[in-house]
């Protein structure tokens, strides 16, 4: 019980990756499919940056890292006072493979819109039976 | 990592995500995603992670919301779900 509670990061990450995959399965406008892309995509990084986190730690910059004259080398650096850069290195590069995916879905969607007038999934299924 | 203001920011992360998959109209869901970005960006500067963070609210929060944006403005607000 006390994992789980505690944990309760990643309860919320899946959560919203649930919310996200429903929007892109169960939805019927095309924009709302993209929306759920999206949320599924932060959902993932959300669960990445959870697990760099650590209670009592400060943000990953080294204090005392270039010292003035006497300083230097003598301070001992703990990775235990600091969090994991390495996932957040990692999710910055999801971040903007993510708005590169979006942009393009959108571009998409516009084409599908000039195309069938419409971004109803069930009308656009409809009128490619009809040819 | 402050948990009252985690578990707070998380509670509304989830309520504007929920909200931008069933409000219908197009715009009002932009916005809403727009706003559930910006959660996502709070909650990472929470974390530790500042630099997700800024990226998170230019990329994320600014430039995504102008993608839906002008993406519904070209094609159409109404929506059926």
């Amino acid at each position: 019980m006390q994992m789980l509670v505690a944990k309760y990061n990643y309860w919320i990450y899946i959560t919203l990756m649930m919310i996200g995959l429903y929007a892109m399965i169960a939805k019927n406008n095309l924009v709302k499919k993209i929306v759920g892309m999206s949320i599924f995509q932060t959902a993932i990084i959300l669960f990445y940056v959870s697990i760099g986190a650590k209670r009592g730690a400060t943000i990953p910059i080294i204090e005392h890292g270039h010292g003035e004259g006497h300083g230097a080398g003598t301070h001992m650096v703990h990775a235990v006072d600091y969090i994991n850069p390495l996932p957040h290195v990692l999710m910055l590069t999801a971040i903007v493979v993510a708005v590169a995916t979006l942009g393009v879905a959108l571009a998409l969607a516009i084409r599908v819109y000039n195309r069938y007038n419409t971004l109803e999934e069930d009308e656009i299924l409809a009128q490619i039976r009809e040819k | 990592m402050i948990w009252q203001l985690d578990l707070a920011i998380l509670t509304l992360v989830v309520i504007a995500g929920i909200g931008a998959i069933t409000v219908k109209d197009l715009l009002g869901a932009a916005i809403l995603f727009g706003a559930y970005s910006f959660m996502m960006c709070l909650l990472w500067s929470i974390m530790g992670a500042v630099d997700v963070s800024f990226t998170e609210a230019s990329v994320g929060a600014g430039a995504s919301t102008v993608f839906f944006v002008a993406a519904v403005f070209r094609t159409t607000r109404r929506t059926k779900d």
